[in-house]
């Protein structure tokens, strides 16, 4: 092979591959998650391209996990590769925080900030500055099948326990006809598993930690929460529940297979999405179900749109970031894919709108829902952090995801739900040493 | 030695600058997350993660999955390059067929593998299975680490096949008809013939797939997030778990570090033991 | 007879059944590609073939600007790494010193470094040099990280090349060069064209630093695959027509090429 042709093609390569061109427009580099609402977005997008002219948007859409590690690492080093992201509850405090992103004011009276939930700016802002605008939010809630409650004489209460769940799940369980009584999140991961699972132990009445931080995952009250998730998954549940997470839930649900699934309200949109859904017509809904305090035993989150500090087009950024959390935007979504799919769960105006009410039986629920989340006192006991399914410092992602791995081993039965908490709380401890909370 | 200068320089490079970094940030408290906290840690961050509970099931399990694979697909690879070397109708689609999944990204084969074949309720082999009135199998929660070594050999056996498939074919007949006529039986022949020519061709199949599986995460991450339990964690997934989702710097280079360590051990052995058979008949 | 092509047939059947066990799961994805997400859930062999999830995939990204990102950074990385690769495999084929094997050693523990373990390292110094989200710095990266298995892919031909051709040559009077082009490329040219496409498949398949260095410009493939892999819903269909279309070109040129890659690998040929 004549090494020569080849050195040639390498540095032709590179030659070619270097030369870019500055663009004539600004063009801003977005980076977003992989689900039907931004893809909505990003297709309803050329319109706010035909109205700014001089703003060329690039769009990276990868999903959630290696969305989260790309833009930790960009703002972080305070890379500026990015013009816009998005993120969620859980990051925006703890990077505004470290001024990685930019305070957001003075907003256009046309963008009407006081219709955006209360809830939802005070969980996007640090020491009262706003630093993402949410795009869309949501709590959680009981969804169930209506016409196979009605084929067994099943009513739902308006406000269900975690009793009447067994007794329900126990019920409608019917293997030979494939349908599983109910589906929740199994797959292992601070934002999978983990978040049902701290709702869970919020509501039995426990806590991630008391008020000098020490783990708690070894009381009682953990001890029963998680029993009673393994072994209500293990009878009613479908086979295979540790590769479950929010989207294989869906899918489930959305074809029939689980009569009760608990998990984001956002889910409503697609279960009435015909295209997508074989439920449209036979689903209702009810709030999160209690066990002993109705404390933390529904979520709070949003996924919001931020500009890093480093950004390189922070204005454009902005203009964009305005007009995609706008009404403007949401009615645009409306007359293009109807009111049920819009982004749900960030205006009050949205949830006033007898269109959306019509076109969205779940809005109801879901706004009472977000209402009622208070990230701020999540748990009956007080505790020294803010967030309901998560814990709102930068270790806990790595300790809710192990913790979330000796869960699913629990519940795959590979160890003893005493093992994985014992095993939980040796590592939750390990961690707040580390990090420093504990000596 | 002017002719391995620019490769031996490149790597060096490649070792030193991101390693020599990596070495050092393994020996700091570097938060991306909490820069509060920093200062000389000195062995701390190894040993954190040497206490680290799942760090010997991390061990165990890449061993557990190397070994495994490599069997497999060793194995595997040799009876269909002896099968594959019979003449019959066909031949050259069923080789074509055979190597393709070696061309698929990782990335996408775990996901077919785990959404269309392995799901409990949709999957090809569930519906099989309850086409013969059998229950579905939970191939990923009941057994992981079998159905990872399932993918893993599916992405890696037909590289092995394709290799000793090759080389087989340039066996010489005569020498397998010598064989033959001494009165050797099949499995005679096999041994004393078909194997002794592969030897080499197995040797480099077993250092590259090595190589690649030693440090294999998109599978992992992509089918079973390392669990339940500590069933499917390696240490490259370890490594993730640990310093990457909370971005502490220090763990993921101590890790970085430990498992560069570890690869050269096994590196160690793994050459000497292909040195000599790559050595013969050069 | 009869019996030979009983056993003849025996065979075959086995192989095509082993060879069909291993193509499954893509003639499945194929399959599914061509369904509609509702069909796509179903069993059936037999359905109307839509192009819709097709059309889906173009609609939401650039499909041909990933696929030229793929393309550059294959067989830019292949070619540099060839070029750096030769020449020292060569050396340590024909010329070992004591210092060869440990050598190669280190070579290819540096490829057994785990990348999530040296991400950020490696990320601070692509933002210092400007790398980050171009094409050549994504060359540069799957050099690296290919350049141990050329190494010793070239070197375990070269090690098959018998000294004696090369002694011949060099008692005729031949320079270094003239012996590297006409007395050991031709021998080992099939070798080389099948590690330049096992580096081809290698670089087209890398995930994890192009998920991590890129974000707009120089995308390749895996990082449009990341944006099917976990969407909400039904999404089978979708995902089957993305991973195609990832997958296509390098099974192509892998089935196209795939005579050289048989005659290439043949270990223990020359004798």
């Amino acid at each position: 092979m004549n090494s020569r042709i080849l050195f040639g093609l390498a540095i032709g390569l590179l030659g070619a591959a270097t030369g870019h061109q500055a663009p004539a427009a600004t063009r801003i580099t977005i980076a977003a998650v992989n689900n039907p609402a931004m893809i909505e977005l990003k297709a309803l997008s050329t319109r706010f391209e035909e109205q700014h002219p001089d703003i060329r948007l690039s769009w990276v859409v990868v999903e959630e996990n290696v969305l989260r590690q790309r833009v930790t690492t960009d703002i972080a080093t305070g890379s500026g590769q990015f013009d816009l992201v998005f993120l969620g509850m859980y990051e925006a405090p703890l990077f505004a925080r470290r001024g990685w992103l930019r305070e957001l004011r003075d907003f256009p009276a046309s963008y009407d900030l006081d219709d955006v939930f209360q809830s939802l700016r005070d969980g996007l802002s640090h020491e009262g500055k706003l630093y993402a605008l949410p795009f869309y939010g949501e709590s959680s809630m009981l969804m169930y099948r209506k016409d196979l409650f009605a084929q067994k004489g099943l009513t739902m209460p308006e406000q269900p326990t975690y009793d009447d769940i067994r007794r329900f799940a126990a019920a409608l369980t019917d293997k030979a006809a494939g349908i599983h009584g109910i589906t929740l999140r199994g797959k292992p991961g601070w934002g999978e598993n983990m978040a049902y699972v701290s709702t869970l132990v919020n509501t039995f009445g426990g806590a991630w930690f008391d008020q000098q931080w020490r783990p708690q995952l070894d009381s009682a009250e953990w001890q029963a929460a998680i029993r009673f998730y393994v072994d209500l998954l293990r009878e009613y549940g479908p086979p295979g529940a540790t590769a479950n997470g929010f989207n294989e839930n869906l899918t489930l649900f959305a074809s029939g297979r689980a009569a009760m699934w608990i998990d984001s309200t956002y889910g409503a949109g697609p279960l009435f999405d015909a295209h997508e859904s074989q439920v449209v017509d036979k689903v209702a809904f009810a709030p999160a179900p209690v066990a002993v305090t109705p404390r933390g035993s529904h979520w709070l989150w949003a996924w919001a749109f931020a500009i890093p500090t480093a950004a390189r087009s922070p204005e454009a950024a902005r203009e964009f970031a305005l007009w995609a959390t706008s009404q403007e935007y949401i009615r645009a979504v409306a007359a293009h894919a109807g009111w049920a799919a819009v982004p749900p769960g960030t205006r009050r105006s949205t949830y006033a709108n007898p269109a959306y009410q019509q076109a969205a039986p779940f809005a109801s629920v879901t706004l009472h829902a977000m209402e009622t989340a208070d990230p701020t006192r999540p748990t009956r006991d007080p505790v020294p952090y803010q967030g309901i399914q998560f814990v709102g410092i930068p270790e806990f992602q790595s300790f809710g995801t192990v913790v979330g791995q000796s869960i699913a081993g629990a519940l795959a039965g590979q160890m003893t739900v005493e093992q994985a908490l014992r095993a939980g709380q040796a590592t939750t401890l390990r961690a707040m040493k580390q990090a420093g909370y504990l000596k | 030695m002017l002719l391995q200068l620019p490769a031996v320089g490149v790597l060096l490079f490649w070792m030193v600058v991101p390693l020599g970094l990596a070495v050092y940030f393994s020996l700091v408290r570097y938060s991306l997350l909490n820069p509060d906290l920093r200062g000389f840690a000195g062995f701390e961050n190894y040993q954190y993660l040497w206490e680290d509970p799942s760090f010997l099931p991390a061990v165990i399990n890449t061993i557990v999955l190397v070994g495994s694979v490599l069997a497999v697909t060793v194995g595997g690879g040799t009876a269909m390059a002896v099968l594959f070397e019979r003449r019959f109708p066909g031949r050259n689609v069923a080789v074509l067929l055979a190597i393709a999944p070696f061309f698929v990204m990782p990335t996408v084969s775990a996901l077919v593998w785990k959404n269309m074949i392995l799901h409990p309720v949709y999957g090809v082999a569930a519906r099989a299975l309850s086409l013969v009135g059998l229950a579905p199998i939970d191939w990923l929660g009941g057994c992981p680490m079998l159905s990872l070594i399932m993918i893993v050999s599916w992405e890696w056996l037909p590289f092995a096949f394709l290799v000793l498939y090759t080389s087989l074919k340039s066996l010489d007949p005569e020498q397998r008809e010598a064989a033959r006529i001494d009165g050797a039986g099949g499995a005679q022949v096999f041994l004393h013939v078909i194997l002794p020519h592969l030897r080499r061709a197995i040797g480099v199949v077993v250092l590259v797939e090595t190589i690649f599986l030693l440090s294999i995460f998109a599978e992992i991450y992509t089918t079973t997030s390392g669990g339940p339990g500590h069933s499917t964690t390696n240490l490259a997934f370890l490594v993730y778990s640990l310093g990457l989702l909370q971005f502490d710097v220090g763990i993921g280079s101590a890790g970085g570090i430990l498992a560069v360590i570890l690869a050269n051990i096994v590196a160690f052995f793994l050459v000497r033991m292909l040195a000599t058979s790559l050595k013969q008949g050069a | 007879m009869t019996r030979r092509r009983i056993r003849t047939w025996l065979i075959g059947g086995i192989a095509w059944f082993v060879a069909a066990i291993l193509f499954g799961p893509i003639f499945w994805m194929t399959l599914t590609a061509f369904k509609t997400e509702g069909d796509a859930y179903e069993l059936a062999l037999f359905f109307s073939p839509t192009l819709q999830s097709f059309r889906d995939v173009f609609a939401r990204s650039h499909y041909g600007g990933f696929a030229l990102n793929s393309l550059l950074i294959s067989v830019g990385s292949t070619a540099l790494c060839l070029v750096l690769a030769l020449p020292a495999a060569y050396r340590m084929a024909f010329f070992p010193t004591s210092r060869t094997q440990p050598t190669l050693v280190w070579m290819l523990s540096t490829k057994m470094m785990p990348a999530v373990g040296v991400l950020l390292p490696v990320y601070l110094l692509f933002r210092s040099a400007g790398l980050l989200d171009t094409v050549s710095g994504l060359i540069l990266i799957n050099t690296l990280l290919n350049l141990p298995i050329a190494v010793w892919m070239a070197y375990a031909y070269f090690c098959e090349i018998p000294r004696a051709i090369l002694e011949a040559a060099r008692v005729d009077g031949a320079g270094v060069f003239h012996e590297i082009r006409h007395v050991l490329a031709p021998v080992a040219l099939p070798g080389l064209s099948s590690t330049a496409l096992l580096l081809i498949v290698l670089a087209w398949n890398e995930a994890f630093w192009s998920l991590n260095l890129t974000s707009a410009k120089a995308a390749p493939l895996t990082v449009f695959i990341a944006s099917y892999s976990s969407p909400e819903g039904l999404f089978w269909a979708k995902l089957s027509a993305a991973s195609l279309l990832a997958v296509a070109p390098i099974m192509i040129l892998g089935w196209l090429t795939q005579r050289q890659l048989v005659t290439g690998l043949t270990f223990g040929a020359v004798k």
